[in-house]
Protein backbone atom coordinates (compact mmCIF):
# COMPACT_ATOMS: atom_id res chain seq x y z
CA UNK A 1 0.00 0.00 0.00
CA UNK A 2 2.95 2.54 0.73
CA UNK A 3 4.03 2.08 -2.74
CA UNK A 4 1.17 2.50 -4.09
CA UNK A 5 0.69 5.44 -2.17
CA UNK A 6 4.30 6.47 -3.25
CA UNK A 7 3.22 6.15 -6.93
CA UNK A 8 -0.05 7.75 -6.40
CA UNK A 9 1.69 11.06 -4.46
CA UNK A 10 3.82 10.77 -7.54
CA UNK A 11 1.27 11.33 -9.67
CA UNK A 12 -0.05 13.63 -7.96
CA UNK A 13 2.82 15.92 -7.99
CA UNK A 14 3.24 15.52 -11.47
CA UNK A 15 -0.56 16.79 -12.02
CA UNK A 16 -0.21 19.86 -9.36
CA UNK A 17 3.02 21.17 -11.17
CA UNK A 18 1.07 20.54 -14.89
CA UNK A 19 -1.77 22.28 -13.39
CA UNK A 20 0.00 25.13 -12.24
CA UNK A 21 2.37 25.49 -15.36
CA UNK A 22 -0.64 25.51 -17.52
CA UNK A 23 -1.14 29.06 -15.94
CA UNK A 24 2.62 30.31 -15.77
CA UNK A 25 2.02 31.25 -11.77
CA UNK A 26 0.46 29.50 -8.54
CA UNK A 27 0.63 28.79 -4.92
CA UNK A 28 3.36 25.88 -5.41
CA UNK A 29 5.15 25.81 -2.67
CA UNK A 30 2.23 25.27 -0.06
CA UNK A 31 0.81 22.70 -2.63
CA UNK A 32 3.86 20.52 -2.67
CA UNK A 33 3.84 20.41 1.08
CA UNK A 34 0.61 18.85 1.26
CA UNK A 35 0.77 16.27 -1.12
CA UNK A 36 1.20 13.21 1.15
CA UNK A 37 -1.04 14.17 3.32
CA UNK A 38 -3.78 14.76 0.48
CA UNK A 39 -2.48 11.66 -0.70
CA UNK A 40 -3.24 9.39 2.33
CA UNK A 41 -6.79 10.82 3.08
CA UNK A 42 -8.41 10.36 -0.38
CA UNK A 43 -6.44 7.31 -1.32
CA UNK A 44 -6.44 5.69 2.17
CA UNK A 45 -8.29 7.34 5.27
CA UNK A 46 -11.12 9.10 3.79
CA UNK A 47 -14.65 7.59 3.46
CA UNK A 48 -15.69 8.92 0.19
CA UNK A 49 -17.22 7.90 -3.52
CA UNK A 50 -15.61 10.22 -6.30
CA UNK A 51 -18.83 8.79 -8.20
CA UNK A 52 -20.75 10.16 -5.38
CA UNK A 53 -19.61 13.32 -4.40
CA UNK A 54 -22.58 14.59 -2.12
CA UNK A 55 -23.24 11.38 -0.38
CA UNK A 56 -24.82 12.10 2.97
CA UNK A 57 -22.18 11.21 6.10
CA UNK A 58 -19.06 10.96 3.59
CA UNK A 59 -15.69 12.03 5.21
CA UNK A 60 -15.17 15.39 4.37
CA UNK A 61 -12.00 17.53 3.76
CA UNK A 62 -11.80 21.89 4.37
CA UNK A 63 -8.62 23.23 3.13
CA UNK A 64 -8.87 25.84 5.12
CA UNK A 65 -5.38 26.91 3.13
CA UNK A 66 -7.63 27.21 0.62
CA UNK A 67 -5.08 28.50 -2.11
CA UNK A 68 -3.53 25.10 -1.85
CA UNK A 69 -6.50 24.36 -4.38
CA UNK A 70 -4.45 23.13 -7.37
CA UNK A 71 -2.73 20.52 -5.02
CA UNK A 72 -6.44 19.70 -4.01
CA UNK A 73 -7.68 19.26 -7.67
CA UNK A 74 -4.44 17.37 -8.99
CA UNK A 75 -5.27 14.99 -5.96
CA UNK A 76 -9.37 14.78 -6.54
CA UNK A 77 -8.39 14.35 -10.58
CA UNK A 78 -6.34 11.43 -9.91
CA UNK A 79 -8.83 9.99 -7.47
CA UNK A 80 -11.25 10.00 -9.73
CA UNK A 81 -13.79 13.18 -9.47
CA UNK A 82 -13.23 15.07 -12.61
CA UNK A 83 -11.02 14.11 -15.97
CA UNK A 84 -7.12 14.92 -15.38
CA UNK A 85 -7.37 17.18 -18.74
CA UNK A 86 -9.70 19.53 -16.50
CA UNK A 87 -6.07 20.45 -14.35
CA UNK A 88 -5.20 22.28 -17.23
CA UNK A 89 -7.96 25.02 -17.02
CA UNK A 90 -6.56 26.30 -13.73
CA UNK A 91 -7.52 29.83 -13.53
CA UNK A 92 -8.67 29.83 -17.11
CA UNK A 93 -11.65 32.13 -18.08
CA UNK A 94 -14.77 30.68 -17.27
CA UNK A 95 -12.69 27.67 -15.16
CA UNK A 96 -14.14 24.99 -12.20
CA UNK A 97 -10.92 25.22 -10.99
CA UNK A 98 -9.65 28.70 -9.19
CA UNK A 99 -6.57 29.59 -7.61
CA UNK A 100 -8.99 28.91 -4.02
CA UNK A 101 -10.88 26.18 -3.29
CA UNK A 102 -14.50 26.38 -4.28
CA UNK A 103 -17.42 24.14 -3.26
CA UNK A 104 -19.63 25.01 -5.86
CA UNK A 105 -17.43 25.15 -8.74
CA UNK A 106 -15.46 22.24 -8.31
CA UNK A 107 -16.53 18.52 -7.83
CA UNK A 108 -15.52 17.36 -4.64
CA UNK A 109 -14.49 20.35 -2.78
CA UNK A 110 -16.46 20.21 0.98
CA UNK A 111 -16.29 23.93 1.35
CA UNK A 112 -15.23 27.08 -0.02
CA UNK A 113 -12.35 28.97 1.82
CA UNK A 114 -9.62 30.97 0.88
CA UNK A 115 -9.99 33.97 3.72
CA UNK A 116 -7.47 32.33 6.14
CA UNK A 117 -9.09 31.17 9.44
CA UNK A 118 -12.56 30.76 8.27
CA UNK A 119 -12.44 27.43 6.75
CA UNK A 120 -11.10 26.09 9.60
CA UNK A 121 -14.47 27.53 11.70
CA UNK A 122 -16.89 25.97 9.28
CA UNK A 123 -14.73 22.49 9.56
CA UNK A 124 -15.55 22.95 13.41
CA UNK A 125 -19.37 23.64 12.50
CA UNK A 126 -19.37 20.41 10.27
CA UNK A 127 -18.08 18.16 12.73
CA UNK A 128 -20.88 19.69 14.89
CA UNK A 129 -23.10 19.10 12.21
CA UNK A 130 -21.78 15.53 11.86
CA UNK A 131 -21.95 14.77 15.51
CA UNK A 132 -26.21 16.07 15.35
CA UNK A 133 -26.37 14.13 12.15
CA UNK A 134 -24.37 10.73 14.03
CA UNK A 135 -23.38 9.80 10.80
CA UNK A 136 -19.96 8.77 12.23
CA UNK A 137 -18.02 10.57 9.34
CA UNK A 138 -14.52 11.93 10.13
CA UNK A 139 -14.16 15.47 9.55
CA UNK A 140 -10.80 16.43 8.70
CA UNK A 141 -8.99 20.01 8.21
CA UNK A 142 -5.90 21.28 6.76
CA UNK A 143 -4.57 24.60 7.73
CA UNK A 144 -1.37 26.62 7.27
CA UNK A 145 1.12 27.46 9.86
CA UNK A 146 1.10 30.98 8.76
CA UNK A 147 -2.93 31.06 8.86
CA UNK A 148 -2.27 29.87 12.45
CA UNK A 149 -1.76 33.60 13.03
CA UNK A 150 -5.11 34.41 12.31
CA UNK A 151 -7.57 35.00 15.45
CA UNK A 152 -10.25 33.02 14.38
CA UNK A 153 -8.32 30.06 14.00
CA UNK A 154 -8.23 30.05 17.98
CA UNK A 155 -11.29 30.96 18.53
CA UNK A 156 -12.35 27.89 16.53
CA UNK A 157 -9.66 26.09 18.38
CA UNK A 158 -10.80 26.70 21.81
CA UNK A 159 -14.79 25.88 20.59
CA UNK A 160 -13.53 22.27 18.84
CA UNK A 161 -11.88 21.18 22.11
CA UNK A 162 -14.30 22.45 24.86
CA UNK A 163 -16.92 20.91 22.54
CA UNK A 164 -14.45 17.43 22.44
CA UNK A 165 -14.75 17.23 18.72
CA UNK A 166 -13.25 13.71 18.00
CA UNK A 167 -14.75 13.40 15.14
CA UNK A 168 -12.31 16.71 14.02
CA UNK A 169 -9.05 15.67 12.64
CA UNK A 170 -6.82 18.63 11.96
CA UNK A 171 -3.64 19.01 9.67
CA UNK A 172 -0.96 21.79 10.09
CA UNK A 173 1.45 22.34 7.35
CA UNK A 174 4.22 23.29 9.11
CA UNK A 175 7.19 24.40 6.71
CA UNK A 176 7.11 27.78 8.82
CA UNK A 177 7.64 29.47 5.21
CA UNK A 178 5.00 32.59 5.01
CA UNK A 179 4.67 35.34 2.25
CA UNK A 180 6.72 37.49 4.14
CA UNK A 181 9.47 35.40 5.43
CA UNK A 182 10.05 32.33 7.65
CA UNK A 183 7.25 32.13 10.17
CA UNK A 184 9.54 32.20 12.85
CA UNK A 185 10.43 35.79 12.06
CA UNK A 186 7.42 37.25 10.87
CA UNK A 187 5.06 36.34 14.40
CA UNK A 188 6.40 33.26 15.81
CA UNK A 189 3.88 30.52 16.37
CA UNK A 190 6.07 28.22 18.27
CA UNK A 191 5.47 26.54 20.55
CA UNK A 192 2.50 25.25 18.48
CA UNK A 193 2.25 22.09 19.98
CA UNK A 194 1.61 23.42 23.47
CA UNK A 195 -0.67 25.84 22.19
CA UNK A 196 -3.00 22.98 21.11
CA UNK A 197 -2.47 21.57 24.10
CA UNK A 198 -3.69 23.91 26.08
CA UNK A 199 -6.83 24.33 23.75
CA UNK A 200 -7.82 21.36 24.83
CA UNK A 201 -6.69 18.98 21.76
CA UNK A 202 -4.62 15.89 21.67
CA UNK A 203 -1.47 16.61 19.70
CA UNK A 204 0.56 14.40 17.69
CA UNK A 205 3.83 16.19 15.91
CA UNK A 206 4.85 13.74 12.19
CA UNK A 207 7.03 14.44 9.28
CA UNK A 208 4.24 15.41 7.42
CA UNK A 209 6.04 13.41 3.95
CA UNK A 210 6.36 9.89 5.80
CA UNK A 211 3.03 8.10 4.86
CA UNK A 212 3.53 5.57 8.01
CA UNK A 213 3.51 8.71 10.29
CA UNK A 214 0.80 10.08 8.92
CA UNK A 215 -1.53 6.90 9.03
CA UNK A 216 -0.09 6.38 12.74
CA UNK A 217 -1.36 10.05 13.36
CA UNK A 218 -4.90 9.27 12.32
CA UNK A 219 -5.47 6.01 13.71
CA UNK A 220 -4.29 7.51 16.98
CA UNK A 221 -6.51 10.72 16.70
CA UNK A 222 -9.63 8.21 15.90
CA UNK A 223 -9.17 6.58 19.67
CA UNK A 224 -9.26 10.01 20.87
CA UNK A 225 -11.62 11.73 23.19
CA UNK A 226 -10.97 14.80 21.74
CA UNK A 227 -9.96 16.34 18.48
CA UNK A 228 -6.31 16.29 17.15
CA UNK A 229 -3.89 18.45 16.10
CA UNK A 230 -1.55 16.58 13.36
CA UNK A 231 1.05 19.06 13.68
CA UNK A 232 2.91 18.08 10.12
CA UNK A 233 6.54 18.99 9.26
CA UNK A 234 6.55 20.03 5.59
CA UNK A 235 9.27 21.11 3.20
CA UNK A 236 7.36 24.45 1.26
CA UNK A 237 7.81 23.27 -2.41
CA UNK A 238 8.50 19.39 -1.34
CA UNK A 239 9.72 17.41 -4.38
CA UNK A 240 11.30 20.20 -6.67
CA UNK A 241 14.12 21.55 -5.96
CA UNK A 242 14.13 25.05 -7.77
CA UNK A 243 11.06 25.34 -6.39
CA UNK A 244 12.42 24.46 -3.01
CA UNK A 245 15.63 26.88 -2.53
CA UNK A 246 13.06 29.47 -3.63
CA UNK A 247 11.80 29.50 0.09
CA UNK A 248 9.32 31.85 1.22
CA UNK A 249 9.84 32.87 -2.11
CA UNK A 250 7.69 29.71 -3.25
CA UNK A 251 4.60 30.39 -2.00
CA UNK A 252 3.28 32.64 -5.33
CA UNK A 253 5.97 32.05 -7.82
CA UNK A 254 5.69 32.35 -11.73
CA UNK A 255 6.27 28.85 -12.61
CA UNK A 256 5.99 28.14 -16.75
CA UNK A 257 5.36 25.00 -18.64
CA UNK A 258 8.51 24.58 -19.23
CA UNK A 259 9.74 24.81 -15.34
CA UNK A 260 6.74 22.23 -14.80
CA UNK A 261 8.64 19.40 -17.60
CA UNK A 262 11.89 19.55 -15.49
CA UNK A 263 9.80 19.53 -11.83
CA UNK A 264 8.45 16.30 -13.86
CA UNK A 265 11.33 14.94 -15.02
CA UNK A 266 12.59 15.43 -11.09
CA UNK A 267 9.55 14.05 -9.52
CA UNK A 268 10.18 11.17 -12.41
CA UNK A 269 13.70 10.76 -10.59
CA UNK A 270 14.74 11.34 -14.17
CA UNK A 271 16.91 14.32 -13.53
CA UNK B 1 -48.25 48.57 22.74
CA UNK B 2 -47.79 45.00 22.38
CA UNK B 3 -47.20 42.84 25.91
CA UNK B 4 -44.93 41.10 24.22
CA UNK B 5 -41.15 41.47 23.62
CA UNK B 6 -39.81 41.55 19.94
CA UNK B 7 -36.99 38.86 21.42
CA UNK B 8 -39.72 37.04 23.08
CA UNK B 9 -41.23 36.60 19.92
CA UNK B 10 -38.43 36.17 18.59
CA UNK B 11 -37.26 33.46 20.95
CA UNK B 12 -40.86 31.49 21.27
CA UNK B 13 -41.23 31.14 17.33
CA UNK B 14 -37.45 29.98 16.83
CA UNK B 15 -37.82 27.40 19.84
CA UNK B 16 -41.42 26.66 18.12
CA UNK B 17 -39.36 25.58 14.41
CA UNK B 18 -36.69 23.57 16.84
CA UNK B 19 -39.19 21.59 18.08
CA UNK B 20 -41.18 20.78 14.37
CA UNK B 21 -38.02 20.97 12.43
CA UNK B 22 -34.73 19.31 13.60
CA UNK B 23 -32.63 21.24 10.89
CA UNK B 24 -32.56 24.38 12.46
CA UNK B 25 -30.29 25.53 15.29
CA UNK B 26 -29.70 28.19 17.38
CA UNK B 27 -25.56 29.41 17.61
CA UNK B 28 -25.12 32.50 20.48
CA UNK B 29 -22.16 34.25 21.35
CA UNK B 30 -22.79 34.71 25.05
CA UNK B 31 -25.52 37.19 24.80
CA UNK B 32 -28.21 34.73 25.19
CA UNK B 33 -30.15 36.41 27.87
CA UNK B 34 -29.76 39.92 25.64
CA UNK B 35 -31.31 37.79 22.84
CA UNK B 36 -33.96 36.05 24.79
CA UNK B 37 -32.72 32.78 23.97
CA UNK B 38 -31.78 31.24 27.63
CA UNK B 39 -35.10 28.87 27.48
CA UNK B 40 -33.89 27.42 24.06
CA UNK B 41 -30.37 26.39 25.36
CA UNK B 42 -32.09 24.70 28.37
CA UNK B 43 -34.27 22.50 26.39
CA UNK B 44 -32.34 21.52 23.37
CA UNK B 45 -28.95 20.78 24.50
CA UNK B 46 -27.79 19.13 20.91
CA UNK B 47 -29.08 21.86 18.82
CA UNK B 48 -28.43 25.12 20.78
CA UNK B 49 -24.69 26.47 20.62
CA UNK B 50 -23.05 29.25 22.77
CA UNK B 51 -19.43 29.84 20.64
CA UNK B 52 -18.55 32.50 23.67
CA UNK B 53 -17.38 35.78 22.73
CA UNK B 54 -16.12 35.05 19.30
CA UNK B 55 -18.35 35.99 17.20
CA UNK B 56 -16.28 35.02 13.92
CA UNK B 57 -16.10 31.69 14.43
CA UNK B 58 -19.78 31.75 15.15
CA UNK B 59 -20.40 33.57 12.06
CA UNK B 60 -18.01 30.58 9.97
CA UNK B 61 -19.20 27.71 12.16
CA UNK B 62 -22.79 28.60 11.45
CA UNK B 63 -21.61 28.55 7.81
CA UNK B 64 -20.55 24.96 8.43
CA UNK B 65 -23.50 23.52 10.15
CA UNK B 66 -25.72 24.98 6.89
CA UNK B 67 -23.36 23.08 4.41
CA UNK B 68 -24.19 20.05 6.38
CA UNK B 69 -27.96 20.91 5.92
CA UNK B 70 -28.40 22.86 9.02
CA UNK B 71 -30.80 26.09 9.15
CA UNK B 72 -28.39 27.98 12.10
CA UNK B 73 -30.01 31.28 13.72
CA UNK B 74 -27.12 33.01 15.24
CA UNK B 75 -27.39 36.07 17.50
CA UNK B 76 -25.65 39.10 19.16
CA UNK B 77 -25.72 42.63 19.16
CA UNK B 78 -26.71 44.47 15.50
CA UNK B 79 -22.66 45.63 15.40
CA UNK B 80 -20.79 42.94 15.96
CA UNK B 81 -23.19 40.72 13.51
CA UNK B 82 -22.15 42.63 11.08
CA UNK B 83 -19.76 45.59 11.26
CA UNK B 84 -17.37 42.97 13.49
CA UNK B 85 -17.87 40.10 11.03
CA UNK B 86 -18.26 41.48 7.40
CA UNK B 87 -15.75 38.95 6.20
CA UNK B 88 -16.69 35.88 7.48
CA UNK B 89 -20.58 36.94 6.02
CA UNK B 90 -18.77 37.89 2.98
CA UNK B 91 -16.84 34.37 2.25
CA UNK B 92 -18.28 31.81 4.72
CA UNK B 93 -21.77 33.22 4.37
CA UNK B 94 -22.46 34.96 0.75
CA UNK B 95 -19.24 33.43 -1.24
CA UNK B 96 -19.97 29.93 0.28
CA UNK B 97 -23.58 30.68 -0.61
CA UNK B 98 -24.49 29.28 2.93
CA UNK B 99 -27.63 29.48 4.57
CA UNK B 100 -27.33 31.00 7.66
CA UNK B 101 -29.75 33.70 9.42
CA UNK B 102 -28.16 36.42 11.17
CA UNK B 103 -30.01 38.08 13.76
CA UNK B 104 -28.84 41.21 15.02
CA UNK B 105 -30.42 42.90 18.45
CA UNK B 106 -30.33 46.30 19.55
CA UNK B 107 -29.34 48.17 16.24
CA UNK B 108 -29.04 51.88 15.87
CA UNK B 109 -29.90 53.80 18.98
CA UNK B 110 -31.63 51.14 20.60
CA UNK B 111 -28.51 50.23 22.34
CA UNK B 112 -29.55 52.68 24.71
CA UNK B 113 -26.88 52.87 27.70
CA UNK B 114 -24.46 51.01 26.23
CA UNK B 115 -23.84 53.74 23.87
CA UNK B 116 -21.93 54.61 20.99
CA UNK B 117 -19.91 51.00 20.87
CA UNK B 118 -23.18 48.87 20.82
CA UNK B 119 -24.94 51.15 18.18
CA UNK B 120 -24.92 49.41 15.25
CA UNK B 121 -25.26 52.64 12.78
CA UNK B 122 -24.11 51.33 9.76
CA UNK B 123 -24.79 47.50 9.73
CA UNK B 124 -27.23 48.10 7.13
CA UNK B 125 -24.54 49.65 4.81
CA UNK B 126 -21.72 47.89 6.03
CA UNK B 127 -23.32 44.02 4.53
CA UNK B 128 -26.01 45.80 2.00
CA UNK B 129 -23.08 45.43 -0.70
CA UNK B 130 -22.81 41.41 0.30
CA UNK B 131 -24.00 39.66 -2.91
CA UNK B 132 -27.42 38.19 -2.18
CA UNK B 133 -27.72 39.26 1.73
CA UNK B 134 -31.45 39.41 2.43
CA UNK B 135 -31.84 42.47 5.25
CA UNK B 136 -35.25 42.73 7.58
CA UNK B 137 -36.42 44.78 10.09
CA UNK B 138 -39.10 43.52 11.33
CA UNK B 139 -41.88 46.92 12.86
CA UNK B 140 -43.75 44.77 15.37
CA UNK B 141 -44.94 41.51 17.40
CA UNK B 142 -47.14 40.25 14.59
CA UNK B 143 -45.17 40.66 11.61
CA UNK B 144 -41.99 39.17 13.22
CA UNK B 145 -44.14 35.93 14.02
CA UNK B 146 -45.05 35.93 10.49
CA UNK B 147 -41.27 36.50 9.26
CA UNK B 148 -39.82 33.71 11.37
CA UNK B 149 -40.98 30.66 9.07
CA UNK B 150 -40.99 32.87 5.65
CA UNK B 151 -37.08 33.46 6.82
CA UNK B 152 -36.48 29.79 8.44
CA UNK B 153 -37.68 28.58 4.16
CA UNK B 154 -36.36 31.68 2.69
CA UNK B 155 -33.04 29.87 1.24
CA UNK B 156 -30.55 32.38 1.75
CA UNK B 157 -28.72 34.17 4.33
CA UNK B 158 -31.22 36.35 6.06
CA UNK B 159 -30.08 39.61 8.01
CA UNK B 160 -32.80 40.07 10.74
CA UNK B 161 -32.19 43.54 12.51
CA UNK B 162 -34.13 43.33 15.69
CA UNK B 163 -35.17 45.45 18.23
CA UNK B 164 -35.34 43.56 21.40
CA UNK B 165 -38.27 45.31 24.08
CA UNK B 166 -42.04 46.03 23.34
CA UNK B 167 -43.05 47.87 20.60
CA UNK B 168 -46.77 49.29 19.31
CA UNK B 169 -48.61 47.18 17.30
CA UNK B 170 -48.42 48.65 13.59
CA UNK B 171 -50.39 46.02 11.77
CA UNK B 172 -53.71 44.37 12.52
CA UNK B 173 -54.58 40.99 13.57
CA UNK B 174 -55.00 39.89 10.11
CA UNK B 175 -52.28 41.65 8.54
CA UNK B 176 -50.30 39.45 5.81
CA UNK B 177 -46.54 39.13 5.34
CA UNK B 178 -44.56 39.07 2.38
CA UNK B 179 -40.71 39.31 2.87
CA UNK B 180 -40.21 41.05 -0.34
CA UNK B 181 -42.96 43.25 -0.23
CA UNK B 182 -43.59 46.61 1.34
CA UNK B 183 -46.43 47.53 3.57
CA UNK B 184 -48.82 50.80 2.68
CA UNK B 185 -49.38 51.82 6.27
CA UNK B 186 -51.56 54.69 5.06
CA UNK B 187 -52.27 56.11 1.51
CA UNK B 188 -51.71 59.46 0.90
CA UNK B 189 -51.04 62.19 -1.60
CA UNK B 190 -48.97 64.84 -0.64
CA UNK B 191 -45.54 63.58 0.64
CA UNK B 192 -44.33 59.42 1.01
CA UNK B 193 -42.71 58.74 4.21
CA UNK B 194 -40.86 55.25 3.69
CA UNK B 195 -39.45 54.08 7.10
CA UNK B 196 -38.36 51.03 8.66
CA UNK B 197 -37.75 49.63 12.55
CA UNK B 198 -39.31 51.84 15.40
CA UNK B 199 -39.11 55.13 12.72
CA UNK B 200 -42.44 53.07 11.18
CA UNK B 201 -44.11 53.53 15.16
CA UNK B 202 -43.03 57.05 15.26
CA UNK B 203 -43.91 58.01 11.59
CA UNK B 204 -47.49 56.80 12.42
CA UNK B 205 -47.59 59.40 15.12
CA UNK B 206 -46.23 62.06 12.60
CA UNK B 207 -49.36 61.19 10.20
CA UNK B 208 -51.59 62.54 12.92
CA UNK B 209 -49.17 65.28 13.48
CA UNK B 210 -49.32 66.28 9.61
CA UNK B 211 -52.69 65.68 9.47
CA UNK B 212 -53.50 68.46 11.58
CA UNK B 213 -51.56 70.55 9.65
CA UNK B 214 -53.85 69.58 6.34
CA UNK B 215 -50.88 67.16 4.52
CA UNK B 216 -52.00 64.18 3.13
CA UNK B 217 -49.17 61.98 3.81
CA UNK B 218 -48.30 58.41 2.61
CA UNK B 219 -46.58 55.83 4.85
CA UNK B 220 -45.09 52.74 3.18
CA UNK B 221 -42.62 50.37 5.71
CA UNK B 222 -40.03 48.98 4.02
CA UNK B 223 -39.18 45.78 6.11
CA UNK B 224 -36.78 44.15 3.57
CA UNK B 225 -34.54 46.92 2.82
CA UNK B 226 -32.44 44.33 0.50
CA UNK B 227 -33.85 43.42 -1.65
CA UNK B 228 -36.07 46.42 -1.58
CA UNK B 229 -39.91 46.74 -3.05
CA UNK B 230 -38.84 48.68 -6.24
CA UNK B 231 -42.06 48.90 -7.69
CA UNK B 232 -43.58 49.89 -4.29
CA UNK B 233 -40.84 52.49 -3.76
CA UNK B 234 -41.72 53.80 -7.41
CA UNK B 235 -45.01 53.91 -7.37
CA UNK B 236 -45.45 55.89 -4.22
CA UNK B 237 -42.87 58.48 -5.31
CA UNK B 238 -44.69 59.00 -8.24
CA UNK B 239 -47.55 59.93 -7.11
CA UNK B 240 -46.50 62.10 -4.33
CA UNK B 241 -43.39 63.68 -6.06
CA UNK B 242 -41.65 63.91 -2.74
CA UNK B 243 -40.41 61.59 -0.61
CA UNK B 244 -39.17 61.54 3.17
CA UNK B 245 -36.90 58.25 4.77
CA UNK B 246 -37.41 57.29 8.64
CA UNK B 247 -34.47 54.79 9.92
CA UNK B 248 -32.88 54.07 13.03
CA UNK B 249 -29.46 53.97 10.83
CA UNK B 250 -26.84 56.30 9.53
CA UNK B 251 -28.38 58.46 6.61
CA UNK B 252 -25.25 56.48 4.56
CA UNK B 253 -25.65 52.92 2.91
CA UNK B 254 -29.29 52.22 4.60
CA UNK B 255 -32.66 53.06 4.15
CA UNK B 256 -32.62 56.43 2.41
CA UNK B 257 -29.38 55.28 0.51
CA UNK B 258 -31.58 52.24 -1.11
CA UNK B 259 -34.12 54.31 -2.05
CA UNK B 260 -32.24 56.53 -3.26
CA UNK B 261 -30.81 53.97 -5.44
CA UNK B 262 -33.96 53.51 -6.84
CA UNK B 263 -35.06 56.30 -7.48
CA UNK B 264 -32.55 57.99 -8.90
CA UNK B 265 -32.53 55.65 -11.88
CA UNK B 266 -36.22 55.49 -12.53
CA UNK B 267 -38.00 58.51 -11.44
CA UNK B 268 -35.34 61.49 -9.99
CA UNK B 269 -37.43 62.63 -7.16
CA UNK B 270 -36.92 64.92 -4.04
CA UNK B 271 -35.68 63.70 -1.00
CA UNK B 272 -34.90 64.28 2.48
CA UNK B 273 -33.78 61.81 5.25
CA UNK B 274 -34.13 61.17 8.65
CA UNK B 275 -31.51 59.11 10.48
CA UNK B 276 -27.84 59.68 11.68
CA UNK B 277 -25.79 62.10 9.89
CA UNK B 278 -22.24 60.69 9.98
CA UNK B 279 -22.53 60.77 13.84
CA UNK B 280 -21.78 58.25 16.52
CA UNK B 281 -24.28 57.36 18.89
CA UNK B 282 -23.93 57.87 22.88
CA UNK B 283 -25.82 56.85 25.76
CA UNK B 284 -28.51 57.53 26.93
CA UNK B 285 -32.68 56.08 27.01
CA UNK B 286 -34.11 55.92 23.53
CA UNK B 287 -36.28 59.50 23.86
CA UNK B 288 -33.27 61.39 24.79
CA UNK B 289 -31.28 59.63 21.97
CA UNK B 290 -33.82 60.24 19.79
CA UNK B 291 -34.61 63.95 20.48
CA UNK B 292 -30.44 64.37 19.90
CA UNK B 293 -30.22 62.75 16.59
CA UNK B 294 -33.61 64.07 15.33
CA UNK B 295 -35.59 61.16 15.41
CA UNK B 296 -38.68 62.26 16.59
CA UNK B 297 -41.95 62.44 15.05
CA UNK B 298 -41.46 66.35 15.33
CA UNK B 299 -38.80 66.28 13.18
CA UNK B 300 -40.25 63.56 10.11
CA UNK B 301 -42.97 66.51 10.13
CA UNK B 302 -40.81 69.46 9.85
CA UNK B 303 -39.00 67.11 7.22
CA UNK B 304 -41.83 66.21 5.44
CA UNK B 305 -42.72 70.27 4.83
CA UNK B 306 -39.73 70.57 3.84
CA UNK B 307 -39.31 68.15 1.07
CA UNK B 308 -42.95 69.15 -0.14
CA UNK B 309 -41.76 73.09 -0.02
CA UNK B 310 -38.81 71.78 -2.52
CA UNK B 311 -41.12 70.04 -4.63
CA UNK B 312 -43.43 72.49 -5.10
CA UNK B 313 -40.33 74.93 -5.92
CA UNK B 314 -39.58 72.82 -9.22
CA UNK B 315 -43.26 73.09 -10.02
Amino acid sequence: MNQDRVAICREIREETVRCIGSIGVGHIGGCLSLVEILGSLYFKHMHIDPLQPHLPGRDRLIVSKGHAGPAVYATLAVRGYFPREELLTLNASGTNLPSHCDMHKTVGIDMTTGSLGQGFSCAVGIAVGSKLANDNATIYAIIGDGESQEGQVWEAAMFAGNRKLNNLIAFTDYNNLQIDGTVSEVNDIAPLDDKWRSFNWNVIVIDGHDFAQIDQAILAAKAQDKPTMIIAKTIKGKGVSFVETKGAGNHNMPFSMEDAQRAIAEIRGEA
Amino acid sequence: MSSREMREVFSSSLKQMMEQDSRVVLVDADLAKASGTTGIHAEFADRALDCGVAEANMVSLAAGLASYGYVPFITTFAPFATRRVCDQLAISVCYARQNVKIVGTDPGVSAELNGGTHMGLEDIGVIRSLVNMVIFEPVDAIQLEQAMPVIRDYEGPVYIRLYRKALPDVFPADYKFDLFQADTIKSGTDVTIFASGILVQESVQALELLKQEGIDAELINIHTIKPIDREAVIRSAKKTGCVVTAENHSTIGGLYSAVAEVLSAECPTVMQAIGMDNAFGEVGKLPYLMQRYQLTKEDIVRTCKSVIAKKNAQK
